[in-house]
């Protein structure tokens, strides 16, 4: 295979914009998910946990979708983005959308995602795009506190008792299905990783595997099985659990078009 | 385990913690308050969160406050007031002289 | 009637404005107003979350929707720190939710209120939370020394409550009509609720004189409430907002005069039967048992591992 590209080379601005649309996506999903816990945490000390990585996840949503917004011509802002974009324009990965179910399937969620973010952040610091580089700088950090939290929680449930073993269990395999499409190649990512914009998502797996499977050794749970299944979410095509989940979060702004809020 | 049977919900060891952070390098630890937490790494994690939301510290310690021994205050007679009247401990009990530095 | 020396102890501090410290012997009576106040507080900030945490998903732009999280995440830690401070006085934080559970304590009837549009959120910082401020700066000068720290705390983030509250007033009031006629249908709805907050009007508070004379309270519930309208009548001018109030007017000395409370109107909300009072208990409660799984589960691994695993050099 032969390619044109030689690497470092700038890469093309629609290439940077979706491929930040969809790790924003992500985010914003996942942080909506996580808001619902508000008020619901098992212990108040989780209460302000959760939503601290909520308010990260969001965060990092509007920088990501500030980017792709403004790499667009005509350019679109973030709200632009959030609020008024269909089911099948979403780019996140099927599993941020997913229902949060109990605290086990939540923490095994957050573990599993942001295990995965550490290492792509971490990746993406040395983007040649100077601002997902700047954006990946700041991510990174946070993303190493949540995975910290979700691995001290998962430990815990997945050492406790018996019924928090088949909780955590349970949980890890509800969400384990979908830890495949976060390493799916694309064209666009491929592209970015030629041009030296983003991490190779097969440098990033054994990273990630490596460190799930050390936790999941250290919190007593097994290793689900691979399970193929469909996804999509990166080309628009989502699980039933997702138009409630947009509905809901765009309601308001629609009913209000050109509003300011 | 609990042999006593308590209710799960109602935890023999759900501690309480003191919490001390450092608000910046070269300062020393100050108490800020409490928390609850089974274990000290959950204490220290919560900690984190609770007080250090405002980039309040750079460093944090906790420790189960049954553990922290404390002067007793009927001991505040013989404890503290003894150093009430050794005044040329401070400094500002000397005179210097007019015009005279690095004294 | 003998005064020992320990009254007399805690007597000269309260007098000459001194801190009461969790060791200090204290007065029964005192040590149990502290534990009803600090816990029915502790109880208004996380049952607070409830009606705004509901506006989180919902919230109109990425920007409000961060300062929101940011704001509801500071209530549960406002009660954390007040669980923390009644708990020097010899109670534990179950047992306070544990009344809270069971309708034995209170919390501010104010949240059995409900927020039907995003604009009860602004106003609920706005007001409710201008309204917090108002009751709450006099307490860091309270005679209780844990509670008066925690309350110094609490006050540094009310303000950007606040702030955050009348900013998005203002917004919507430059808005679209629609906009503007939703804030003026919060304020219509929570003026008289915040008010109230402010607790019964002096002659009817059972136990103001004599927190007054423990250094507990530092002004009476009237002398607030007026502070607070004299503060927000000139805010809600500037927003071009009508205070839903036909007799509102400012009198000769400064201040504004008002309609009393409609005491019977609120007395549904405060002994509990509020429209929202049933479900903020039950989804208070229904969080502590889904969560006890998760608890007891933190228990068995402590006991399993002990501290050995978090044990490092202090830094
Ligand atoms: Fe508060
Ligand atoms: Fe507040």
């Amino acid at each position: 295979m032969t390619r044109q590209t030689s690497r470092n080379e700038a890469p093309a601005g629609a290439d940077v914009a979706t491929y930040a649309l969809g790790l924003g996506d992500d985010v914003l999903v996942l942080a909506q998910r996580l808001s619902e816990w508000t008020a619901r945490a098992p212990q108040l000390e989780d209460d302000v946990a959760l939503l601290n990585i909520a308010l990260d996840l969001v965060g990092q949503a509007r920088n990501l979708l500030s980017l792709a917004g403004g790499r667009e011509n005509p350019g679109r802002t973030e709200d632009d983005l959030a609020f008024w974009r269909d089911e099948t324009e979403f780019r996140n990965a099927q599993i941020m959308e997913l229902d949060g179910g109990d605290f086990g399937r939540t923490i095994a969620r957050q573990f599993l995602v942001s295990a995965w973010h550490v290492p792509l952040w971490d990746g993406l610091r040395a983007s040649t795009d100077p601002d997902l580089a700047a954006i990946a700088g700041k991510a990174v950090k946070e993303a190493r506190y949540h995975v910290g939290y979700a691995r001290h929680w998962l430990v815990r449930l997945g050492d406790g008792t018996p019924e928090s073993r088949r909780r955590a269990q349970a949980g890890l395999e509800d969400v384990w299905p979908y830890v495949g499409e976060l390493f799916e190649p694309d064209p666009v990512t491929e592209r970015l990783v030629t041009a030296g914009a983003a991490p190779d998502p097969a440098v990033i797996e054994p990273v990630w595997r490596e460190a799930v499977e050390a936790v999941l050794a250290e919190a007593t749970l097994a290793v689900p099985p691979t399970v193929r299944r469909p996804t999509g979410g990166r080309r628009g095509v989502h699980t039933s659990a997702f138009g409630p989940l947009l509905a809901q979060m765009q309601h308001l702004h629609r009913s209000h078009p050109g509003a300011s809020w | 385990m609990t042999p006593d049977g308590a209710a799960p919900d109602r935890p023999r060891a759900d501690r309480l913690w003191e919490v001390f952070v450092r608000s910046r390098r070269g300062m020393s630890h100050t108490h800020v308050g409490s928390l609850h937490a089974f274990d000290a790494a959950s204490a220290l994690l919560s900690a984190r969160d609770l007080y250090t939301r405002r980039q309040e510290g750079v460093s944090i310690w906790v420790i189960p406050s049954a553990e922290l021994t404390a002067s007793s205050p009927d001991e505040k007679d013989s404890f503290f007031d003894p150093a009430a009247d050794k005044p040329y401990r401070h400094p500002t009990f000397y005179e210097v002289p007019e015009g005279l530095a690095h004294l | 009637m003998d005064v020992t020396t320990d009254e007399r102890d805690f007597d000269r501090l309260v007098s000459a404005d001194e801190r009461v410290e969790p060791r200090d012997w204290m007065p029964e009576g005192y040590r149990r107003t502290l534990i009803r106040q600090i816990a029915q507080h502790a109880h208004s900030e996380i049952i607070g979350m409830q009606p705004e945490g509901n506006w989180i998903a919902r919230a109109p732009s990425l920007r409000r929707k961060a300062i929101l999280i940011a704001k509801v995440q500071d209530e549960a830690g406002h009660g954390l720190y007040l669980y923390g401070a009644a708990e020097t006085l010899g109670v534990e934080r179950a047992d306070l939710l544990e009344l809270l559970h069971t309708g034995r304590q209170k919390y501010s009837a104010a949240f059995n209120y409900p927020t039907p549009t995003w604009a009860d959120v602004a106003a609920i910082g706005w007001l409710g939370d201008g309204a917090a401020i108002m009751n709450q700066v006099p307490l860091t000068r309270c005679s209780y020394g844990p509670y008066a720290r925690a309350m110094t705390r609490v006050c540094k983030e009310e303000s950007f409550h606040q702030r955050q509250g009348f900013e998005a007033m203002a917004v919507l009031c430059a808005g679209t009509p629609a906009q503007k006629q939703m804030a003026q249908d919060a304020l219509d709805r929570w003026w008289w609720p915040v008010l109230m907050l402010f607790g019964p009007s002096d002659e009817a508070s059972a136990h103001s004189a004599r927190s007054m004379a423990w250094g507990i309270k530092r002004f009476s519930n009237d002398e607030l409430r007026q502070r607070f309208v004299d503060a927000t009548v000139p805010q809600a001018d500037h927003l071009g907002l009508r205070i839903p109030d036909p007799d509102l007017r400012l009198e000769a000395d400064g201040h504004y005069r008002f309609t009393p409370v409609d005491w019977n109107e609120f007395a549904d909300a405060i002994s509990g039967n509020g429209p929202c009072s049933r479900e903020r208990i039950a989804h208070r409660v229904d969080a502590h048992e889904d969560g006890a799984w998760v608890r007891a589960a933190a228990q068995a691994y402590a006991d399993k591992h002990g501290d050995r695993a978090a044990r490092g050099a202090a830094a």
